[in-house]
């Protein structure tokens, strides 16, 4: 028997042979993250009378590669709330992970009920993303929180990896921004006309948005989810299909590539 | 030496139950000055008595301000309640950074339950020698809430702690059914009552020794929130003028003697 303190308390190298310390290492240096690697596209959003809409495709993208054609972007927080997701798809588990968490201890801290609200959400958030970038270790994503402010008013913001936030009537992230964004303003240049729409306009505006996207973001698809938040709730549908698509504008398309004709 | 064999320290009961420095603990509460706050639907109010140490010297303040909605009142070692007191002016102030919103009343006061618990369950630790009433207005209304060295935290409608409080508790039994219907004023002018009802025989309410908290809603009804301020000096005079008209209607007076600070121990001074 080895006796030395050392020893005291280890499996025996005689009955177990000797300990793999390269289990205890990981090979080569620990990296941070330097570009996004699986991809969610454009989140576009647009507040109304009495609440806001979002929306997301359902495609998770690796590279140029459609790789995942299921995967949801948009989550609700506490039944009030929506946050949508564009950028690394793994970073989106990870915030969507912390948000469940973060659910469950407010709930248990708070017998009466205070929940965070889409403004506090959005805070939280916007703190989270910039105290890692501040690690020099960004969550590469751009997040849209579409929800209600502390007096029941339609609340949108947007949080970026570097921890940037602004807030607007419309909002897109990633290519919706170019895309989205101007079809957007068109209907709700400011607030005012923005609590002008009804929720079947805002719906439609976004849907409209939604399918000039998948015409000319190439990192789209025509399945997608859709949010909209009331005071009533969250009423969230996660594969809605593009309608009534008109591809007769592409045969005048010229460029891109070899030409036959 | 010792009292008796269990109360060395915090962690050890005693074969009845009982863990003594607790209980020394929840005495020093009873040696502080009294504090006394109630609530209506639309306001939280504390009021207090101050006690100075000497006669030229200045009185000890009773009532804290912690953040725009909330505010504590002590009873008990002042030196504890600072610690306390900074804890939760740090803590309502990390919940505006990072959530952009003010601090759950209810939240804020467990934490310090929980803090205060875990000093009667670790060893060389001592529980704090000081009570607190802590009023607050949060999304769910008006708040007032009890909190002792033990780490027993209560809501309450109505609550008075320190020397004497039992007979100002009596008033608020008396008329607690009064006190939710009541506006801002009312509200103070009950407080101050319960208040009176603690003083030994030929010692009153003055602007130097009373202390008034007030935090509320400006409209019933309406969100816009009047923030917790404390009224010292003359902003008090109003209030205990319209109380000393009913001087004689209170006939009760002193049954418990409230007694020098014990054992060479500065209580609230």
């Amino acid at each position: 028997m080895d006796h030395r303190p050392q020893q005291w308390g280890r499996p025996r190298d005689d009955v177990y042979g000797a300990y793999d310390a390269s289990y205890m290492q990981n090979n080569g240096p620990n990296q941070h993250t330097q570009q996004p690697i699986v991809t969610g596209t454009s989140v576009v959003a647009i507040k109304f009378k009495d609440g806001v809409v979002i929306a997301a495709d359902n495609l998770a993208s690796y590279g140029s590669l459609a790789r995942f054609t299921n995967v949801k972007r948009l989550r609700t927080f506490a039944g009030t709330s929506v946050v949508g997701f564009g950028g690394d798809v793994s970073d989106m588990q990870y915030l969507d992970r912390h948000l469940n968490e973060l659910a469950i201890d407010e709930a248990y801290t708070s017998e009466a009920g205070h929940t965070l609200n889409g403004r506090n959400l959005h805070k939280y958030l916007s703190k989270l993303l910039y105290h890692r970038r501040s690690k020099f270790d960004p969550l590469w994503n751009h997040l849209l929180v579409a929800g209600l402010d502390e007096d029941d008013k339609p609340f949108l913001a947007a949080a970026d990896l570097l921890g940037t936030t602004f807030t607007s009537p419309s909002l897109a992230t990633g290519f919706g921004s170019v895309l989205a964004q101007p079809i957007m303003r068109r209907y709700a240049p400011d607030e005012e006309s923005a609590a002008k729409l009804t929720k079947e306009e805002a719906v439609d505006i976004i849907k409209e948005c939604m399918k000039v996207l998948f015409y000319r973001d190439a990192r789209s698809m025509d399945e997608y989810s859709i949010a909209v938040v009331t005071k009533e709730g969250v009423e969230l549908k996660e594969n809605e299909k593009l309608e009534k698509q008109s591809w007769a504008f592409a045969d005048r398309i010229k460029g891109y590539g070899t030409q036959t004709v | 030496m010792f009292r008796n064999n269990y109360d060395n320290d915090s962690v050890t009961f005693s074969p009845q139950g009982r863990i003594f420095q607790v209980e020394y603990a929840a005495e020093a509460v009873k040696q502080g000055s009294v504090v006394v706050g109630l609530t209506s639907k639309t306001h939280a109010v504390l009021v207090a008595i101050k006690r100075n140490a000497e006669e030229l010297s200045s009185y000890q303040k009773k009532l804290f301000e912690v953040d725009e909605h909330v505010g504590l009142a002590i009873a008990g070692l002042t030196s504890d309640a600072r610690v306390l007191s900074n804890f939760m002016k740090q803590q309502c102030l990390s919940q505006r950074l990072t959530y952009d919103r003010p601090m759950p009343i209810e939240t804020l006061v467990s934490m310090i339950g929980d803090k205060a618990q875990l000093n009667t369950q670790h060893y060389g630790k001592r529980p704090y020698g000081v009570g607190l009433l802590i009023a607050g207005v949060d999304e769910t209304g008006p708040h007032l809430f009890e909190f002792q060295p033990s780490g027993m935290t209560q809501e309450m409608v109505a609550c008075a702690i320190g020397a004497r409080s039992q007979m100002a508790r009596t008033y608020l039994e008396k008329n607690a059914d009064n006190f939710n219907d009541c506006g801002r004023e009312e509200l103070i002018r009950h407080g101050l009552r319960a208040l009176k009802e603690t003083l030994v025989q030929d010692r009153e309410l003055t602007v130097d020794n009373t202390s008034v908290g007030v935090v509320g809603f400006k409209e019933t009804g309406k969100k816009a929130l009047e923030f917790f301020k404390v009224h010292d000096g003359a902003e008090v005079k109003e209030w205990i003028n319209s109380v000393e008209e009913d001087a004689d209607a209170g006939g009760e007076t002193a049954a418990e003697e409230g007694g020098a600070a014990a054992e060479g121990m500065q209580v609230d001074e």
